[in-house]
């Protein structure tokens, strides 16, 4: 035992100097989502936007020693804790020089305390929004490009209220996401004057929802906030509420909005309104010509989050001229703020060019990336509504 | 008004879903007990049975819609696919007992054994059925979601509550009710049907008056696997088909049978829907109702709810716990002591 100890940790340090010493010609990135489970249709897009980034440096050669960056996807089933963790000790096991995950909260604050912080690995997470990792320990080692929930309640306070509404019943899937979301939506809708008539939990994967709905429909409200998963829970929770007419409209947070919802809600669903994080103007026009191009959709919620995440790594190795998370981590505020040239998607080569000449540059990317406080996204969110089937968007917050 | 629309709130949110969940517990609750009274064990592989039914009623019914066959758009395909299903099931539950029961069956094994040995059942037919259809939810339904929605109930009542029955707990109710008639009228007037009550009542007296064992099991699977893929069918379109669902379904079915009686159909039946209502009943926030029973000066301002609705499984377990304590046998003082 003693031996294999040894060993291994002879081998470990071997492969690090080696990495020190020579600048590696492959710097390997880890993608660790919810292949599988409650996000599961978003989660193709999300790593569609990450591989497009790195494909877009690998192509430039612009990369350190015109390295060559390859994605390592791994399966996080976005609430399984055992499963995100053990994937992400193999991803590290691989030798990946950052990760880009988790998607889902819970999983997400498991694996930086588990695996990220005992290892000195970077996490950037593109879809965490749990106001509870804005506060957790983390050395450091935690980014996201995608918003705190905090900022979302405030969001979607203000967009009930210009709808009108006096009182919700609120409901939540009961997890980090969940409970953090809810917990926003309720103290900012309540401090603009609503009324919350009813704060419940549901479970995920189970086949009926008609107590809670009989629960929820006896609160009564104006509209049901489902902040759940619209491949899950939240989908069970709004047919069951439609089936026996609790409610007509809906309010849909970021974890229900996607195509999946409104065609398999049917014409009911139509009215509904919610916001999800997302921005408008160059960046994201520019992200969904080259998602397009790619043969992904770049409106898909995180998809462009997921290609700023990859981008922020690749900017922040170029900074500190090196691919050692413990050398670039402190650059990754850097690169993503001013002061310096802005950088939008499809010209990480010229940031990368600039950075390697000395210039300072402050990413905009597909998602308007702002980092603050603790490393995570300032947010911009889009307004949408359900029409004929397809969510519209009304306008950006 | 106001009482009429606390009778309405009610019916949609109690009475409607409570007795077509009922059915589905009492339907497998039956299949359940048919195995306790008559094989001697507690069938943990039920929920895994009822889902292998189930997906192969799926599997037909995909094939159905695919070529075009269908009752008229207003029922469920699901329907005309139950019989393969019902034989898929049957095929499945003789495989297990030719290879698996049987062996211990001749050995005359205890049945805390036979339990142990059916949990393995259990955990294989839960690999067969996910390797087959995958963990995922699949919808099968189709034809009309209705037979009165809510919005048309308040149009054509003008009430402030409206009530929605959907199709597919009309046809739970229906189709249980045949088939416990079906059943019982087996068991009672068919001699097969009364072998098997006599074999459950006494082995060796049966065996001795000269009754096949062999083929008083058989009967028993045969029946069992019929129950389980009517029950197992009416719950997925009523709600989903995901095969983790069946499995916990396992609990509320077993806490049916036991409530009732383990070994007694008509316990089952019984123990079937008092789980369901205490599920719907002990969850419901009645703020809704009282409102409209109670005078403005004594409305209620909480929910007026017992338990919330993340304790619905623990509300089967409690109802189990306590028949347990203080009536071991049952309701229906079945074979269990």
């Amino acid at each position: 035992m003693k031996k294999l100890l040894m060993a291994s940790a002879a081998i470990a340090l071997a492969t690090s100097t080696a990495f020190a010493g020579s600048h590696a010609t492959e710097v390997k990135l880890g993608i660790l989502i919810g292949f599988t489970g409650p996000i599961e249709s978003l989660t193709g897009p999300m790593a569609g936007g990450a591989e497009l980034a790195m494909k877009e440096v690998s192509d430039s050669g612009k990369l350190l020693d015109a390295a060559t960056v390859t994605s390592m996807r791994a399966d996080s089933g976005c609430i399984d804790n055992g499963l995100a963790t053990s994937n992400a000790e193999r991803l590290i096991a691989d030798g990946i020089n950052g990760l880009i995950g988790g998607d889902c909260s819970g999983i997400t604050g498991a694996v930086l305390q588990n695996v990220a912080i005992p290892n000195g690995m970077v996490m950037i997470s593109p879809s965490a929004t749990s106001p509870g990792l804005s506060t957790m320990e983390d050395n450091n080692l935690f980014f996201r490009t995608s918003p705190s929930d905090s900022r979302e309640g405030q969001v979607m306070a203000i967009i009930l209220q210009e709808h009108g509404v006096k009182s919700i019943a609120l409901t939540y899937t009961n997890n980090d996401y969940g409970k953090g979301l809810a917990d926003a939506i309720k103290t900012s809708f309540e401090a603009v004057g609503g009324e919350v008539t009813i704060y419940a939990a549901h479970e995920d994967g189970k086949a009926d929802y008609s107590a809670e709905v009989g629960a929820l429909a006896s609160a009564g409200g104006d509209l049901l906030v489902v902040a759940g998963y619209l491949d899950q829970g939240g989908l069970g929770i709004i047919q069951a509420a439609l089936d026996t007419g609790a409610f007509d409209t809906f309010g849909l947070p970021g974890g229900m909005i996607g195509e999946n919802l409104p065609k398999n809600v049917g014409p009911d669903l139509d009215g509904s309104y919610g916001q999800y994080a997302s921005s408008e103007g160059k960046g994201p026009d520019t992200f969904n010509k080259m998602a397009e191009a790619a043969g992904f959709d770049g409106t898909s919620p995180y998809a462009p989050e997921s290609y700023d995440a990859a981008a922020l790594f690749m900017f922040a190795m170029q900074a500190a001229d090196s691919t050692d998370p413990a050398k670039y981590g402190s650059h990754i505020f850097d690169v993503a703020n001013a002061p310096g040239e802005k950088i939008y998607p499809g010209e990480l080569a010229k940031g990368l060019e600039i950075i390697a000449g000395g210039g300072d540059i402050d990413y905009v990317g597909a998602s308007s990336v702002e980092l603050i406080g603790p490393g995570e996204s300032a947010g911009t969110y889009r307004e949408i509504v359900v029409k004929d089937g397809k969510n519209v968007t009304v306008k950006f917050h | 008004m106001d009482f009429l629309n606390a009778i309405v709130a009610i019916s949609n949110y109690i009475l409607v879903p409570g007795i077509a969940y009922g059915s589905q517990l009492a339907l497998g609750a039956l299949g359940a007990t048919l195995v306790y009274g008559i094989l001697r064990f507690s069938n943990f592989a039920h929920g895994d049975t009822m889902a292998f039914g189930t997906m192969v009623t799926i599997l037909v019914t995909w094939w159905m819609q695919s070529v075009g066959i269908s009752l008229g758009g207003v029922l469920p395909t699901a329907l005309l696919a139950l019989p393969f299903g019902i034989l898929g099931c049957m095929a499945l539950v003789l495989f297990t007992d030719r290879f698996v029961y049987r062996f211990y069956r001749r050995q005359k094994a205890k049945p805390v054994i036979l339990v142990i040995v059916s949990m393995g059942v259990m955990f294989i037919m839960n690999g067969v059925v996910r390797f087959i259809i995958g963990p995922n939810d699949q919808r099968f339904a189709d034809g009309e979601r209705f037979i009165i929605s809510a919005r048309d109930f308040k149009a054509m009542t003008g009430l402030r509550e409206g009530l929605a029955i959907k199709t597919t707990q009309g046809i739970t109710v229906i189709t249980a009710v045949i088939v416990v008639v079906l059943l019982f009228w087996f068991l009672n007037r068919t001699r097969t049907g009364k072998s098997m009550r006599a074999y459950s009542d006494n082995e060796d007296l049966a065996l001795l008056s000269g009754i096949n064992p062999e083929r008083v099991v058989m009967y028993t699977w045969l029946i069992v696997a019929a129950l389980a893929t009517v029950a197992g069918t009416l719950y997925g379109l009523d709600k989903t088909f995901k095969p983790f669902t069946y499995f916990q379904l396992l609990l509320p079915i077993f806490a049916a049978a036991i409530v009732g009686g383990l070994g007694n159909p008509l316990g089952a039946i019984a123990g079937g829907y008092i789980i369901a209502f205490s599920e719907v009943t002990i969850t419901y926030a009645w703020k809704k109702v009282l409102k409209y029973l109670m005078p403005e000066s004594l409305e209620p301002s909480s929910l007026v709810q017992l338990l919330s609705t993340d304790y619905k499984f623990a509300v089967s377990f409690a109802i189990l716990l306590i028949v347990l304590l203080f009536r071991p046998t049952g309701l229906f003082a079945g074979k269990a002591s």
